[in-house]
């Protein structure tokens, strides 16, 4: 029965993990910047709750109001004014500033913050659960978690598929320099998506804040979970990625079972063998390029 | 009477191959001027850097009075300028509604029911991921999303290029109402006879340079295949 709980508590979890995992597959996908500093901006959500918290009157939910509106304008900011130049200079650079990024903001954080663990309050919620069995319990707070992931993915979804943004969104991702000669303004696209995925980041460190206690050198750890659940879901799907994020999250949820010190660690492997199996399933090679989707070349002359 | 589009020693380079050589040339509102020459003589380049896709290294556009060299993209095509890019590159994993869709901008004659209007057969295929369709469909698709833009000048790369001729013949029929309406259109071809029976007047490029340039009336099919393979360089008219 315990395994049971285990997998239930995993499918809860997984809904954080899916917001976690969306901004970074927005990013790759549109952009293709694997935004190493992901996890971190994530990181940086949890912390800004937590000072606000302390100091004015909000909890940790109502914090989330002030907060994403910044999150939209920090990632606005960070497209205008650091990617769009490292991206102009190769596509391997921004995977430098990002590791710069991430590197930077643990320490400031821990300059700013100390290196003892903080936790954020989840308030009555995380102490009201509903008792299915006598052994499984299912958290409100949890249950408020996945449902408000599955929201905000469905957001996102009607975003890009209904509304004009979302189409330039979808356009400028498969050809750039096309959607430019449409009309499309590619580096506000940039931004936007940018923007939403610094949003669904610091929305999802809240929460991952909620649930768990954390320090300033968390971010790398969180980009970790990101990167698997975006790697089991397949990219370019974000019901692909709610997927990825609950496998994940059973994973590490049956691993706790066997021996709490198996948390991460299955998670790792399930990752690991989604990723060889995928790469040995559809043709023999292996390579990295079948997980990109695929992009037009620039004409030439 | 002053020309809407301006070209003036115009120079573009792929790194170190000097593709577009000290062009100018203009063309006037209402006009249809068709750029010929041989593969590689610099057409495509050429459009794509009036169009904004490509930096030119040298020279100026101008385009109804004002300097357009160093806008990007995005804001020619708010000015009035679409091209319809080799190769077609419409966004596959898009339908063909929002192919149109995403490029509606501005105001003017063409909307999503115009253009449907002027290519019916896109009409039951509005809905079908663009990236399905056959080459002919994809050309009318991609013509019909440089319209949704309302261009006051349409740039046409190689409309032609592998298509069935049938598909080639409503292709050009469709052109031909545009041009009759008094749209004003460059474009590239490689179909000399396409060329000389829908264009007001021709230029032939040649290594990067406009060898020849004339009337249709004014050029025989003689001279202009001399400038196209370049066997007579003095020829411009």
């Amino acid at each position: 029965m315990t395994w049971v709980n285990g997998i239930v508590q995993g499918i809860l979890l997984g809904g954080v993990y899916a917001l976690l995992a969306t901004g970074l597959s927005l990013m790759f996908g549109v952009m293709r910047i694997i935004n190493l500093a992901h996890g971190s901006l994530a990181l940086v959500g949890a912390y800004m709750a937590v000072l606000l918290v302390d100091h004015t009157g909000l909890n940790g939910y109502e914090a989330i109001a002030p907060i994403l509106p910044g999150a939209l304008i920090v990632g606005y900011a960070l497209q205008r004014t650091m990617l769009e130049r490292s991206l102009r200079a190769g596509p391997l650079v921004p995977l430098l500033t990002t590791f710069g990024l991430l590197i930077i903001i643990g320490n400031l954080l821990q300059k700013g913050f100390s290196p003892d663990s903080q936790a954020l309050d989840p308030g009555e919620l995380g102490s009201k659960s509903w008792s299915v069995t006598s052994n499984i319990a299912i958290s409100a707070f949890a249950v408020l978690v996945l449902g408000l992931a599955v929201v905000v993915l469905g957001a996102l979804q009607l975003f890009l598929t209904r509304t004009r943004l979302g189409r330039e969104l979808r356009a400028t991702a498969e050809d750039p320099e096309t959607a430019e000669l449409v009309g499309v303004n590619s580096r506000a696209v940039y931004a936007r998506a940018t923007a939403i995925a610094v949003a669904t980041a610091a929305l999802a460190g809240i929460f991952l804040g909620m649930r768990s206690a954390f320090g300033p050198d968390d971010g790398a750890a969180l980009l970790l979970y990101a990167f698997e659940a975006v790697v089991i879901g397949g990219l370019g799907s974000l019901w692909g990625t709610l997927a990825g994020g609950i496998a994940l999250g059973v994973a590490q949820n049956i691993g706790e079972q066997v021996d709490p010190q198996y948390f991460a660690l299955f998670g790792h492997g399930l990752f690991l063998i989604v990723l060889v199996w995928r790469a040995v399933s559809e043709t023999r090679g292996i390579g990295l390029g079948r997980f990109l989707p695929r992009r037009s070349q620039g004409a030439e002359a | 009477m002053t020309a809407l589009l301006q070209v003036e020693d115009l120079d573009a380079r792929h790194g170190l191959l000097q593709a577009v050589r000290g062009v100018s040339f203009e063309v006037a509102e209402g006009e249809t001027l068709a750029l010929v020459g041989a593969n590689g003589a610099g057409k495509t380049t050429l459009l794509r850097t009036v169009a904004g896709s490509h930096r030119p290294s040298a020279g100026r556009i101008v385009f109804d009075g004002a300097d357009i060299t160093r806008l990007r993209a995005h804001e020619r095509v708010a000015l009035g300028i679409a091209l319809v890019p080799e190769g077609r590159r419409l966004f596959p994993g898009l339908t063909v509604r929002e192919n149109l869709l995403v490029a509606a901008h501005g105001r003017g004659r063409w909307s999503l029911d115009t253009v449907v209007e002027a290519f019916p057969l896109l009409a039951p295929l509005l809905d079908h991921r663009a990236g399905s369709l056959s080459g002919g469909e994809q050309q009318a698709t991609a013509i019909g999303r440089a319209l949704m833009t309302n261009p006051r000048l349409l740039l046409l790369d190689e409309v032609s290029l592998g298509l069935a001729p049938v598909a080639v013949d409503a292709v050009y029929r469709s052109l031909q109402t545009l041009i009759d309406e008094g749209a004003t259109i460059v474009l590239v071809e490689q179909d000399l006879n396409r060329a000389l029976r829908v264009a007001g007047r021709i230029a032939c490029l040649l290594e990067g340079r406009v060898v020849l340039e004339g009337t249709p009336a004014d050029l025989t099919r003689e001279r202009v295949t001399e400038a196209y393979f370049g066997l007579r360089r003095a020829g411009v008219a």
